[in-house]
């Protein structure tokens, strides 16, 4: 494990204090709950859908500056991408988060997802940056429900 | 929350013990943790282990390892009057009054199902009530929600104040005759609450009612005597005291433990099995199923041993010291916020910050070598309670420095710096 400086990037700290799209929607296409309860964190995300596209998302909960940041990142990088395109950067910030921590991060197709690359080197605090991520994929699927990062009886 | 505290004096209290002495029985402690010296400040979750202790696992399974109660040969017996005299060290340590009223188990969360299992199924019955607090660990609310659900029974939850402390007032009116098992923890792992269980096994026991004491806090921190506090049972773990993991035991009074079934049934604690008849072994055996943690159990008592030689008394003033010390300093703290603050308090502190998640703030210390605990400790209610995910957690033991609290309120200035 390294320096917390690789962990808590700028731009992570300042999505944290200034969370973006960090609001209720009013009649949403799709409303879901994302809860880690191993840490008590616990978001709500909002998304709107027109046609195949994501025209718009927000959230509100509660959590650690890197779920936090995390969510608000995601919201402000998804907004006018389509379904599929959503789904592209699910894989690519999933398999980020999970690479080994010497492997190379895929910059260009990650772009502003890189700067949780330091999460990698902090095993426990993986889930705290995948709860949005796991929320979103949940509403693509269509899962209108409150999800968990423990399964029951896990 | 301002107390007090806030108007003492900061100057580093001279203490009692001698810690620099007392740290290099530690083995652990000698390390650093990202460049920085180890700063251990999560007790409560286990403490360290004396070399002692170590040497007494080491020294087992090296020249002592055979199986107990059950061998003709020199290793057995061997190993059997070492576990055995162990057992009784424990109790003595505890004033428990003979080897046969201490059960050894895996710790503080199987003595609360022990006594859930097999005193509460024979003994309650619809109508009747179970207490217990909202300051309760999980492992004292589960196995009385399952002894509830197949009795018919009911739980009910004592209040507590916003301080952290245990509705007194509440309790006295939750008293009756339905009341069957009063079941608190003496310690909060969450809040640092002392709870005055004294008080309430006379009040319970007046209305008939029987009182487990879940120790598992209270044992590093303060003397316990089971005997003058006529509790019916009281629960502890070996690992929280300077001990190995794995080990814990229940006290129950000698009279209730007799007329109770057995907890798990296999060898060790029958005296004759037949196809159509056993016979259960006499106490502590009858609670005894299976070869058990013979090193754990010999490695407790080699803790206790150590505790005892530096003093329980003397630690309880030094770690005493150390709190008065940390809240003065975590008074200090911009945005700081200590969620309990009983009048007396042991061993924990836990607190949130404006600025970072409890989690951003282990995080933090960690980096600077400092350990604490973040979470919910495993205290779901209390977190409700207070409208709080989490907490920070700094917990201490007798090996602790003012220095070292000083090296994690630093700390936590950080948090304010990264954060803020």
């Amino acid at each position: 494990m390294t320096d917390n400086r690789s962990l808590y990037e700028q731009v992570i700290l300042d999505h944290n204090k200034h969370p973006r799209n960090f609001h209720a929607m009013d009649s949403p296409s799709a409303k879901i709950e994302g809860y880690n309860p191993l840490c008590g964190d616990q978001l709500t995300l909002f998304l709107k859908f027109d046609g195949d596209t994501i025209s718009d998302i927000s959230f509100q909960g509660v959590g650690c500056a890197i779920s936090k940041s995390a969510a608000s990142v995601m919201t402000e990088v998804l907004k006018g991408k389509t379904k599929e395109e959503a789904r592209v950067l699910f894989d690519k910030f999933h398999a980020m988060i999970t690479s080994d921590t010497d492997a190379p991060l895929d910059e260009v197709a990650l772009g502003k997802l890189r700067v949780f690359g330091g999460v990698r080197e902090f095993p426990v605090r993986i889930k705290c940056a995948t709860l949005s991520w796991h929320a979103l994929l949940s509403a693509l699927n269509g899962e209108g429900e409150k999800i968990s990062t423990e399964s029951p009886g896990e | 929350v301002k107390t007090e505290v806030l108007h003492k004096s900061i100057n580093k209290p001279h203490s009692i013990l001698d810690v620099e002495h007392i740290r290099r029985d530690f083995p652990i402690l000698d390390q650093k943790i990202h460049g920085k010296p180890l700063v251990y400040l999560d007790n409560a979750a286990t403490s360290q282990k004396p070399q002692r202790v170590i040497d007494a696992i080491t020294n087992y399974y090296s020249g002592q390892n055979a199986n107990i109660h059950r061998g003709v040969h020199h290793l057995s017996q061997l190993a059997t009057d070492l576990y055995e005299r162990s057992r009784l060290r424990i109790g003595a340590f505890f004033g428990a009054s003979c080897g046969k009223d201490i059960i050894f188990t895996r710790g503080t969360t199987e003595a609360v199902n022990l006594v859930a299992h097999s005193w509460g199924r024979p003994n309650l019955k619809p109508g009747d009530v179970v207490l217990i607090s909202h300051m309760e660990h999980h492992s004292n609310i589960v196995p009385w929600q399952m002894a509830c659900e197949a009795t018919g029974a009911t739980l009910k939850v004592i209040p507590i104040t916003d301080a952290g402390e245990l509705d007194m007032d509440a309790f006295d009116a939750m008293l009756d005759s339905r009341v069957k098992m009063v079941s608190v923890v003496h310690v909060s792992n969450a809040l640092g609450t002392v709870n005055p269980v004294a008080e309430f096994i006379q009040k319970a026991h007046a209305v008939g009612a029987k009182v487990l004491i879940d120790g598992a806090q209270s044992v590093p921190h303060i003397r316990v005597n089971v005997r003058e506090l006529d509790c019916d049972f009281y629960a502890c773990s070996a690992h929280k005291i300077y001990g190995p993991t794995g080990i814990g035991v229940l006290y129950g009074k000698e009279e209730l433990l007799e007329a109770m079934p057995p907890y798990q049934g296999g060898g060790d604690m029958i005296l004759s099995v037949s196809f159509e008849k056993t016979t259960y072994n006499n106490l502590p055996h009858k609670f005894e199923a299976g070869t058990p943690h013979i090193a754990g159990g010999i490695a407790f008592g080699a803790a206790i041993d150590y505790l005892d030689a530096v003093g329980i008394d003397a630690v309880a003033a030094h770690e005493h010291a150390l709190m008065d010390y940390a809240h003065a300093r975590l008074a200090d703290v911009k945005g700081l916020k200590l969620i309990g603050t009983a009048k007396e308090k042991a061993g924990a502190i836990s607190f949130v910050m404006d600025t970072a998640h409890p989690h951003d703030i282990g995080q933090i210390l960690d980096g600077e070598g400092v350990a604490i605990r973040a979470g919910h400790h495993c205290a779901q209610p209390v977190m409700q309670r207070y409208g709080i995910p989490a907490t920070a957690r700094i917990s201490f033991a007798m090996y602790n420095t003012c220095a070292e609290i000083d090296t994690a309120v630093e700390a936590l200035h950080r948090v304010n710096k990264v954060f803020g």
